[in-house]
């Protein structure tokens, strides 16, 4: 087996409340592949954001603690690192964009200072060959007229003109890996697919892998190529994009599925899931959604569900249902 | 297009600017008929002839109508007579601008202890908050607002001047017989009045950097592999300045009013001296006068404080 | 020095507060707030209780007492007077603290006045925040002096002085807290639903400036009291026989070096006074800023 780019395991993320440590990553693994396109999908409060955060070592220092858990990238255990090796990684190897385009650019810095840090950070570029090269990432990401907005400070731009900036920051060292944290979420819905698209070609003339978290599963649908469902902190449900829509094997993707909109669909009403994720804080001794979930059965409650492999490339956290589906198969 | 709109702002600005001064005239005016009672005959005593008090009652315009005294007032203001002391022989703006360049060198030399120290560690407490480095900063900052300055300054002077004779416990040497001189007779003072205000800055600082350092654009920077001298430094540092500009103009406000008592202390010729000597003669024309003159000095610095402001952010520039 | 009027500027931002038991049981956990609160509260007990705890007339002078230094007898010493210089620190506190509490009283409810009005009616609001323009550009320090100057040296003088120096930083708090609110959903959905605008102002908008004012009078408290006593040691402020924290120092400034007990304990009051009324402002925006209670 090929070692894959990035692969995170076991890991386990806990903040400090007043009452002491509570858990919002729980046993988290996952791989990324060289080229890979890995969609990681729930909602908000699932632990999908601290799990990215946590690669790149962006969380709050003070407040975040990882008791258990590798890393490791390129062969490498991020975990183990700190200070300048971190430093040269970010940016320059992983690079990551973030949800609110308005709020994650520096509103005293022009954008053309902001893109060329990062070049002469991990390229050494300064002066006209930065310049350059910081018109010329404006332009890959299709910003108009990339010479004289260049030296605009951020907030004359619009939500969707500033993520392509983020996007020119992020790709300005051809990273291997970019971490997109929903970065359509707070944009209107026309420029989320022109910020999908750039993404995508984006992917293929650069060849880096990318890993998508967002809340919507119609994004991830359009742009994974292979899906992790998270919940309250645990990977529920692991699988390629297709089979995952095709057969969802746990009760929360099952939800998940039939909560997308669909235009052609005579359902009068959208389904919902009903009650919401538990916070860190709150006990729950089995599976963590049994108190949302319509199939519950006695002994969910008692243990916490392990992953298992269903079908080839698919695994899921919930028993039962695999039960149930292997002898409906078999 | 950029250049127009700040022009734009600044001419607002000045507009403001007006009224407020035309305020502080009339405040000032005012200040005098506060007084219980005739005031010729507080000003010049109670025991004063009756032709003496009606001499100061002639020589103030005491005689006339109220809108008329008020009139000659704005007048005399506007030609830049700011009227004259009674006991000093001197008018209000020589008197001011004798002793101005005690109080200058005292303000200036606190503000310059201020600035960078209060800077300094109000980010450092921001940047370590919630460890023993931020409780052990900020618990200087509490005393350093919360001390008298002239308690402490009569402290400082027992141990570094009657004790240990390090600098002239009073008293004043102009720059002109030399730096070394000058910096000996203003270094105690400056010090002790810059306590209140690096307390007052750094407290003002942690504030602004903790805001700041929650920021999404702070984390966007460690992302993108900057050390954290630089994500601190550049990116945190530039965005709270900006508040802390905002602060400068209560720091120099501060300065010139903790130098009156500072000044009392060690014996310093400078305009807080002078003011707290002339209301103890009654001396009000001078008082008055007096705070007038730092009255408009303070309104000139509000604006071009503000000014500054809206120079470092593009936001308010912009609009 | 103690001249600023702007306890801090996050105070602005204080207007969702927490209410009730909740709020109460954090505030009792954090800790500036229970040592703040206890000094202030020690302090208030002594300066009340002041005849009880120290039966010598803080004027009665016994010349062959003189200078006497602290002592079973004399616990921080006497004075050139031969005054007891304990008990006149403890009737100093009557007056710091009083003057103290009625500066925040006074300034408080005429900026809360004056704040609502200048949000509300934009026609006065121009007016009104002019005259405090002016008011703050004279140092507020030296305001206070001019005024006390003019009014003569009584209590009631220094505080009007005070008052007037320390409103104008008030009336900005309450106002742009109102501004906030005014354009927050709730009040719009009760001016939509036709509610009077004297009830709109009483029932939503006075109500949610209190605690940003309620932070702010809290540091009013501590400068109002280190001016008093700056303005006393100046001799301008309250005039001996009256005991007052400065006034005292400043008799015991021309003794400093031998008889250094007069002016070290009525400092050591003040200061600590200064210390918990900060604390406890501290504590309090800690409380009632939401931005800058979470995420950390």
């Amino acid at each position: 087996m090929i070692m894959p780019l990035l692969s995170v395991r076991n890991l386990t993320v806990q903040f400090r409340v007043d009452s002491g440590w509570v858990t919002a990553v729980d046993d988290v693994s996952l791989d990324v592949g060289e080229g890979d396109c890995v969609g990681i999908v729930g909602e908000s409060g699932s632990g999908k954001s601290v799990t990215a955060l946590s690669i790149l070592q962006l969380h709050q220092r003070a407040t975040t603690r990882i008791p258990s858990g590798t890393i490791t990238y390129q062969g490498q255990d991020l975990l183990r690192e700190r200070g300048s090796t971190m430093r040269r990684i970010r940016g320059s190897e992983i690079a990551m964009i973030f949800q609110d385009p308005m709020s994650s650019l520096n509103p005293v810095l022009t954008i053309a200072d902001q893109i060329s840090e990062t070049l002469r950070q991990h390229q050494g570029l300064t002066g006209v060959a930065a310049r350059k090269r910081v018109v010329e990432l404006l332009g890959l990401v299709r910003i108009p007229d990339a010479t004289r907005r260049a030296d605009d400070y951020p907030h004359r731009l619009s939500g969707g003109m500033r993520q392509r900036v983020m996007i020119a920051m992020a790709i300005a060292c051809k990273p291997r890996l970019l971490i997109a944290d929903e970065p359509t979420t707070a944009l209107d819905v026309t420029i989320q697919a022109q910020i999908l698209e750039l993404l995508r070609d984006l992917r293929k003339e650069l060849k880096m892998s990318v890993m998508l978290i967002s809340h919507d599963l119609g994004v991830i649908a359009e742009f994974a190529q292979s899906v992790i469902v998270m919940y309250a902190g645990r990977v529920v449900e692991e699988a390629p994009v297709a089979q995952l829509f095709r057969r969802p094997v746990h009760p929360y993707t099952v939800g998940l599925i039939a909560a997308v909109p669909k235009l052609d669909s005579d359902a009068p009403r959208l389904a919902t899931i009903a009650g919401r994720i538990p916070g860190p804080q709150e006990i729950i001794v089995g599976c963590r959604f049994s108190p949302r979930c319509a199939l519950v059965q006695p002994r969910c409650r008692d243990e916490p569900p392990l992953m298992q492999p269903v079908s080839d490339g698919q695994s899921a956290r919930c028993p039962p249902r695999i039960l149930v589906l292997g002898e409906r198969h078999g | 297009m950029e250049e127009v709109a700040l022009i734009r702002i600044v001419a607002v600005k000045f507009l403001q600017a007006v009224p407020v001064i035309l305020i502080i005239s009339i405040l000032a005016f005012l200040l005098l008929s506060l007084l219980p009672g005739d005031p010729a005959l507080i000003i010049a005593g109670e025991q004063a002839s009756p032709a003496a008090v009606e001499q100061v009652r002639r020589q103030l315009g005491l005689d006339r109508s109220f809108l008329e005294q008020l009139g000659i007032w704005l007048f005399n203001l506007a030609q830049g007579n700011f009227g004259s002391s009674l006991v000093l022989n001197q008018s209000v703006l020589s008197a001011v601008a004798e002793r101005l360049p005690v109080t200058l060198s005292l303000a200036a030399l606190s503000i310059s202890f201020t600035i960078p120290v209060g800077v300094l560690l109000g980010s450092v407490a921001a940047y370590f908050r919630r460890t023993w480095i931020d409780s052990a900063v900020m618990t200087v900052a509490l005393l350093g607002v919360s001390i008298p300055a002239f308690w402490i300054a009569i402290l400082g002077v027992i141990l570094f001047s009657v004790q240990l004779g390090w600098v002239p416990s009073s008293g004043f040497t102009p720059i002109s017989q030399g730096v070394g001189p000058w910096f000996a007779s203003l270094a105690l003072p400056a010090l002790i009045l810059s306590l209140f205000q690096i307390g007052f800055l750094a407290r003002m600082t942690r504030s602004a950097m903790l805001d700041v350092l929650g920021q999404d654009y702070i984390r966007t920077a460690r992302a993108k592999g900057l050390s954290e001298w630089r994500t601190v430094g550049k990116h945190a540092l530039r965005n709270a300045l900006i508040l802390i500009i905002t602060a400068t103009g209560i720091l120099l406000s501060a300065a010139i009013g903790g130098s009156v008592i500072i000044e009392q202390v060690f014996a310093l010729p400078g305009i807080g001296r002078m003011v707290v000597q002339a209301i103890l003669a009654r001396d009000y024309p001078l008082v008055q006068g007096t705070m007038l003159i730092l009255g408009f000095t303070f309104v000139m610095i509000n604006l071009i404080v503000d000014i500054l402001y809206t120079l470092a952010d593009p936001r308010v520039r912009h609009d | 020095m103690t001249d600023t009027g702007l306890g801090s500027l996050t105070t602005v931002h204080a207007i969702a507060a927490p209410r009730g038991y909740g709020a109460w049981r954090r505030l009792l956990r954090h800790r500036s707030f229970v040592i703040g609160s206890s000094i202030i509260l020690l302090l208030t007990l002594a300066a009340v209780l002041a005849p009880l705890i120290s039966p010598v007339d803080p004027s009665a002078m016994r010349v062959r007492f003189r200078f006497r230094p602290p002592s079973q007898a004399f616990w921080f010493g006497t004075d050139m007077f031969g005054r007891d210089v304990f008990t006149r620190v403890l009737y100093g506190a009557r007056v710091s603290l009083f003057v103290g509490f009625a500066v925040c009283v006074v300034s408080g409810l005429c900026s809360a006045i004056l704040g609502v009005i200048a949000a509300q009616f934009r026609r006065l609001d121009g007016a009104i925040m002019r005259l405090m323009d002016a008011l703050m550009s004279f140092p507020a320090i030296l305001l206070a002096l001019g005024i006390a100057a003019a009014l003569g040296p009584r209590v009631s003088s220094v505080i009007i002085a005070l008052t007037v120096a320390y409103i104008p930083a008030g009336v900005r708090i309450v106002r742009a807290a109102a501004l906030t609110v005014r354009e927050m959903d709730f009040v719009q959905a009760a001016q939509v639903s036709g509610a009077s605008s004297l009830r709109i102002v009483l029932r939503h908008i006075l109500p949610n400036c209190l605690s940003p004012l309620l932070v702010h009078l809290t540091f009013i408290f501590a400068y109002a009291m280190l001016a008093e006593a700056a303005l006393s040691f100046l001799g301008v402020g309250i005039q001996p026989p009256i005991a007052s924290w400065g006034n005292i120092i400043a008799e015991g400034r021309d003794y400093a070096t031998e008889a250094w007990w007069v002016m070290l304990f009525p400092g050591i009051a003040i200061s600590l006074a200064a210390l918990s009324l900060n604390l406890l402002g501290d504590a309090l925006g800690d409380m009632l800023d939401p931005r800058l209670k979470g995420g950390e």
